[in-house]
C-alpha cells in the first residue's frame, strides 16, 4: 500500500488517521457541551 | 546563510515572544493567576500549550533522528500520542481533574494529589521526586536548544546557553502560566506550519508519497549488517519480532513515552487552566491535529532522510551524521530544504526548546516552592509567587549544570527516561484519584514510593544502556548489569518499576484505613 510492503507499518498510519478523525468527531458533537459545570 | 536575516527574524520573533510574556505579565495578579493562569484560558491557547509543551526539540531532533535509525516503525509512538496522550488525556483524565483540582483547590499537581490524599506528605514526595528528575529532561532540551543556537550563530556554546537560559526565565518568572500559554500558542503554531511544510516538501523532493516509500522499501538491502543482526529489516518495516530492535522499539520508545504522557505534571497543570469542559471538548480537535502532524510528520521525514542521502552521497543518515543520531534532522534541514525554511525552521526548533523549557521551569519552580517548601515550614506565612519564582531560578540553574555533563546522542533517551520515571511514579496514583474511591493515604504513598525506587533500581542495575555508563553495577557486583537473560536487560524500566507501583497501590489499599466519606463527597461534587 503506497510502496510499503509491512502491513505493521500502513496499519499504525490507518490507525494514527483514525485516532485523529476521533479526535475531530468528538470535538464537533461536544463543541458546545460541559458548560453546565463552568460563581 | 546570510547573518543579517538570520538576525532580523530572530528579533522579531524574540519581540513577539517578549510582548506575550509582558501580556502574561500584565493578567497576573493572584497566585491563581501565576500558577494556574486564572482557570479562564482559551481552548485554541490551551490545547496549543499542551501540544508545545509536550513536543519539544526532542520529539523534532531527537525522535526524528531515532526514525531515521529505526524506520517508520515510529508511527506508532504517534498512535499512542493521540489516542493516549490526547483523547484518552482529555477526555477521561482531563475532565475530572480539572473539576476534581477545583473542588480541592489545587494549584500544582502534587497539591492536587496531597489534597485528593488528605496528605502533605504526598504533596511533599510528589513535589521532590519532579524537582530530582525534571532536570535530566529540561537539561537535554535545553542543551539541544543551545546547541543548535551554537551552530546556527557560530557562537561559544556557554553563550548560547546563557542566552537561552535567560530569555525563558524573563517570561517564566515574570509572567507566570499565563505569560507561558500565550507563548507556548505562538511557538506552537509555527511548529506546526514548518513540519507541515517540511513533510510536504520531502514528498515532493522525493518523488510523491508512493515513490517515496517504494525508493526507501527498496533500500531494505543496505541496513548496516550490525543492525540486521538485532533485528531491523528496513526503513518500512517493523523490526523481526522478539529481536533486540523490536523490544527496544516497542518498550523504550513507543510504550514509555506513548504511556508516560498521561503522567507528565507540566502536562496535567493544563487541564486545570480552563474554566469548564467545553473547553477541552474542544481543544481535543486542536490537540488531536497537532499532535499528528508534530510527531507522525516528523517520524516521517526521519525514516526519509535515508532515502534522500542515499540519492544524493550512496549514504545512509546516520552516516551523514557521523554516528550522532541529534545531526541528522538538523543536516537534512540544511541539505534538503530551500534557504528560506532553514530560517523557518531554526525559529520552529528555537519555539520547541522554548515552550517545553517555559512549562519544565514553570513546574519545578512550583514544585520546589509551593509544594515542597511552604510544606515544610507550614508555621512561616511564604509568598507562594516570590517562592515559586525563586524555585524557578534554581530550577534553571540546576538543569544548566546537569547540561553540561551530558553525552551526545542523549536528547530522546534522556526524554523517555523521565517520561518512564513519572508513568511508574505518578500514574497508578494518579489513577486511583481520579477512578478509585477506595484507594487509601498510606498506600497512594507507598506507591509514589515504590514507583521512584522501583525505577532507580531499574535504572541502575538492570537497563544496560543506563547501568553500564553508571557503573554503579560494575563497581558493586563487577558486571555492568544484573539483568543476564535476553531481553531483560533491553527492557524499559518502565514496564518493571510501574507494576510494582500498581501492585503496592492496591496491596496496600485492602490493607488500610479507608478515606472519609464526607472528603470523597467534597472531591468529587459535581462529578458524573
Amino acid at each position: 500500500m503506497f510502496g510499503i510492503n509491512d502491513p505493521a507499518i500502513y496499519l499504525g498510519y490507518l490507525m494514527a488517521i483514525i485516532s485523529l478523525i476521533a479526535c475531530i468527531v468528538y470535538g464537533i458533537i461536544n463543541w458546545n457541551k460541559g458548560m453546565e459545570d463552568s460563581e | 546563510m546570510n547573518t543579517f536575516t538570520l538576525g532580523f527574524i530572530v528579533v522579531i520573533y524574540l519581540l513577539a515572544i517578549t510582548y506575550l510574556g509582558y501580556l502574561g505579565y500584565k493578567k497576573t495578579k493572584t497566585a491563581r493567576d501565576y500558577l494556574l493562569a486564572g482557570r479562564d484560558i482559551h481552548p485554541f491557547v490551551m490545547a496549543m500549550s499542551y501540544g508545545a509543551t509536550f513536543i519539544s526539540t526532542s520529539a523534532i531532533i531527537g525522535f526524528g533522528g531515532v526514525a531515521a535509525i529505526y524506520g517508520m516503525g515510529l508511527i506508532w509512538l504517534t498512535v499512542l500520542n493521540i489516542l493516549v496522550g490526547v483523547f484518552i488525556a482529555f477526555i477521561f483524565f482531563g475532565r475530572i481533574t480539572r473539576k476534581m483540582g477545583h473542588n480541592l483547590d489545587a494549584h500544582t499537581f502534587p497539591e492536587f494529589l496531597g489534597n485528593r490524599f488528605q496528605s502533605k506528605r504526598i504533596q511533599i514526595i510528589s513535589g521532590a521526586v519532579i524537582f530530582i528528575a525534571m532536570p535530566l529532561y529540561a537539561a537535554v532540551v535545553l542543551i539541544g536548544g543551545a546547541r543548535f543556537i551554537e551552530s546556527i550563530f557560530e557562537i561559544d556554546f556557554s553563550i548560547a546557553l546563557t542566552f537561552f537560559s535567560l530569555i525563558i526565565a524573563a517570561y517564566v518568572i515574570a509572567g507566570g502560566l499565563k505569560g507561558v500559554m500565550y507563548t507556548d500558542a505562538l511557538q506552537g503554531s509555527i511548529m506546526f506550519l514548518s513540519l507541515f511544510f517540511l513533510l510536504i516538501y520531502s514528498y515532493i523532493n522525493l518523488g510523491g508519497v508512493t515513490a517515496a516509500h517504494e525508493g526507501l522499501t527498496n533500500m531494505a538491502n543496505l541496513v548496516p549488517e550490525s543492525l540486521s543482526a538485532k533485528g531491523h529489516i528496513g526503513w518500512t518495516a517493523f523490526p523481526k519480532i522478539n529481536s533486540a530492535w523490536w523490544w527496544v522499539l516497542v518498550t523504550n520508545i513507543i510504550l514509555g513515552v506513548g504511556i508516560g504522557v498521561l503522567a507528565q505534571p507540566q502536562l496535567i497543570v493544563r487541564f486545570m487552566t480552563v474554566k469548564s469542559n467545553r473547553e477541552l471538548n474542544r481543544a481535543v480537535i486542536i490537540g488531536g491535529v497537532f499532535i499528528f502532524v508534530a510527531t507522525g510528520f516528523i517520524f516521517t521525514v526521519g525514516a526519509l532522510s535515508n532515502l534522500f542521502f542515499f540519492n544524493e552521497s550512496g549514504e545512509l543518515a546516520i552516516q551523514v551524521a557521523k554516528g550522532n543520531i541529534d545531526l541528522i534532522i538538523p543536516g537534512y534541514i540544511r541539505a534538503a530544504m530551500p534557504e528560506w525554511f532553514v530560517y523557518i525552521f531554526m525559529l520552529a526548533l528555537l519555539s520547541a526548546g522554548m515552550s517545553t523549557l517555559s512549562s519544565q521551569f514553570h513546574t519545578m519552580g512550583t514544585s520546589i516552592g509551593r509544594d515542597f517548601i511552604e510544606n515544610l515550614f507550614p508555621k512561616k506565612k511564604i509568598n507562594s509567587m516570590l517562592i515559586s519564582k525563586i524555585g524557578i531560578i534554581i530550577a534553571i540553574g540546576v538543569s544548566i549544570i546537569i547540561g553540561y555533563q551530558l553525552p551526545g546522542s542523549i536528547i530522546a533517551r534522556g526524554t523517555a527516561i523521565f517520561f518512564g520515571i513519572s508513568a511508574a511514579t505518578f500514574l497508578p496514583v494518579y489513577f486511583a484519584a481520579l477512578y478509585w474511591k477506595r484507594a487509601t493515604k498510606k498506600a497512594a504513598t507507598w506507591s509514589i514510593v515504590s514507583g521512584i525506587a522501583a525505577s532507580a533500581f531499574a535504572l541502575t542495575f538492570l537497563h544496560v544502556k543506563e547501568s553500564a555508563p553508571l557503573g554503579i553495577c560494575d563497581a558493586i557486583f563487577g558486571q555492568p548489569t544484573l539483568a543476564t537473560k535476553f531481553p531483560w536487560m533491553i527492557i524499559d524500566p518502565i514496564l518493571i518499576a510501574m507494576p510494582i507501583s500498581i501492585i503496592v497501590l492496591v496491596v496496600i489499599t485492602f490493607f488500610t484505613k479507608k478515606i472519609s466519606e464526607e472528603h470523597l463527597d467534597k472531591c468529587y461534587k459535581g462529578i458524573k
